[in-house]
């Protein structure tokens, strides 16, 4: 376990802080140095609104180690409103319930956590829209 | 009667239930433990990967999208809990790193059983009172849990609720005053290492539930000259279905005034969260200019009580934010074997 790694990731995973070109206006998570559209560097944090769309979805039977604690969960891609493409788990959710179009919404949960005695990873996730 | 030399008020709040219940029928099916326990409809279990932490943050989140306020602004993130994630890290560092509380900014976990989250609020109104700071946030959240087959496994609910203290003038309620009472009475605790608590059956209602909430209450409506006729809402600390409904009847309260704001038959004991989760659901229905008394109570023990009045912004962010019946409406019913997998109870070898 890198506790270091963890840390790094934080702003991205609890708070879907990506990149926004100010040259191209291209919106990007994870996080890059460079626009992949305009070549540009210069990239400024942005703050994803956490809105979007199951994009396509499957169901996770055999997990990582970490992560089998939760099986079966459905994981999914989610188009967010701004344009990029999160692999991510979804969660409050039964396994048959999400289809390609649901909207969905970001939450933080917890991802996994390292035994009974190391990190809790806590990120987001994604659950069907509460409320329109 | 304490009140902060600086007028201030509730300028957001918000709320979380989970989407898991267990029935109270499904309860008893496993342990049999009779009709008397069956007042309650059923509680709120947590998902897989929910904590006090993940309950916080999204009632947090809540709270600062009704105060439409950058969270960078808050100077504190206080955190009332006995179900923490971690025994030494403090968990409001988390709630206030996801919010965007981080870093020029306070952030500490509060202890006093159920009565954390409003400890946590008295603190807070002391803080903007006495201007140190211009917002502070106050949240209750905790993951319940009895031991299988006690009593308190019919009652020990999950959830959380958040609220921003703030200046007077941008208030959806405005405080009036506020009165804390506490003595040393061991109704309820948990030693280090105990994976459930101890309680005093019987002791914990008349020496504990009952005194230290009505000395709070009755305090504070005498030091404002108010009666219970003066009040158009009252929420109390919700242990059960029976506890909130006669500690207002005998202050004189009627239930009109309580029935908005007891959420337990739903949710149930919803811990450090319970008497601010009757909050918000009464400031999600109510009207300018109404007078709420809050009384909460922690086993240990103590109650703070509280006096606020609805200003013309109570409305703000009624829609799109979730409301508390928005969180109680959606419900997934599980059995008693899901429910044990839930809230770890089933061992892995
Ligand atoms: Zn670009």
């Amino acid at each position: 376990m890198s506790l270091a790694k963890h840390w790094r990731l934080q702003q991205q995973r609890y708070r879907l802080i990506g990149v926004q070109c100010e040259d191209c206006g291209a919106k990007l998570l994870p996080r890059r140095l460079v626009c992949p559209q305009c070549k540009s560097h210069n990239l400024q944090p942005y703050s994803f609104k956490g809105q979007g769309m199951v994009y396509s979805h499957t169901v996770v039977y055999d997990a990582p180690s970490g992560y089998d604690g939760y099986v079966p969960y459905p994981a999914a891609l989610v188009r967010l409103d701004e344009g990029p493409l999160v692999a991510t788990q979804l969660t409050d959710v039964d396994i048959d319930e999400p289809y390609i179009g649901m909207p969905v919404e970001m939450v933080t949960r917890r991802l996994r956590e390292h035994g009974e005695s190391g990190m809790i990873v806590y990120g987001y996730k994604f659950r069907p829209k509460l409320k329109d | 009667m304490m009140k902060p030399l600086r007028d201030v008020g509730l300028v957001g709040y918000g709320a979380y239930v989970p989407r898991y219940r267990i029935s109270a029928e499904e309860i008893s099916r496993v342990w049999k433990m009779g009709e008397d326990n069956l007042h309650l409809e059923e509680k709120a279990v947590p998902g897989l990967d929910e904590d006090t932490t993940t309950i916080a943050i999204e009632a947090a989140r809540n709270a600062l999208r009704k105060a439409a306020l950058d969270p960078s602004k808050l100077s504190a993130v206080w955190l009332g809990s006995e179900s923490k994630p971690y025994s030494v890290k403090p968990t409001a560092t988390i709630v206030a790193e996801a919010v965007g509380a981080t870093p020029h900014t306070m952030a500490a976990d509060w202890e006093f059983a159920c009565k954390a989250g409003t400890e946590a609020m008295q603190a807070a109104i002391g803080f903007v009172g006495s201007g140190m700071a211009d917002y502070a946030m106050a949240i209750g959240a905790d993951t319940a849990q009895g031991k299988p087959g006690d009593q308190l496994e019919y009652t020990a609910g999950a959830g959380g609720a958040a609220f921003v203290v703030g200046p007077k003038g941008e208030s959806m309620a405005y405080l009036e005053g506020s009165h804390s009472y506490v003595t040393d009475t061991p109704d309820f605790f948990r030693r280090p290492n105990q994976h459930y608590p101890t309680h005093g059956n019987r002791f914990t209602g008349e020496p504990s539930y009952f005194t230290h909430t009505i000395m709070a209450a009755r305090a504070l409506m005498d030091e404002l000259g108010y009666g219970p006729e003066d009040y158009d809402r009252v929420v109390f600390h919700q242990p059960n279905s029976k506890f909130p409904v006669r500690v207002a009847k005998r202050l004189g309260f009627v239930e009109e005034q309580y029935r908005d704001g007891l959420l337990v038959p739903y949710v149930g004991n919803t811990y450090a969260a319970s008497s601010g989760i009757g909050l918000a659901a009464v400031l999600d229905k109510a009207e300018p200019g109404e007078r709420i008394l809050l009384a909460s109570y922690g086993s240990g023990a103590g109650s703070d009580a509280f006096s606020f009045v609805t200003t013309e912004c109570i409305a703000r962010g009624r829609n799109p934010i979730p409301q508390i019946s928005d969180y109680v409406g959606r419900r997934r019913e599980i059995d008693y074997a899901q429910y044990a997998r839930h809230r770890g109870k089933l061992m892995m070898y």
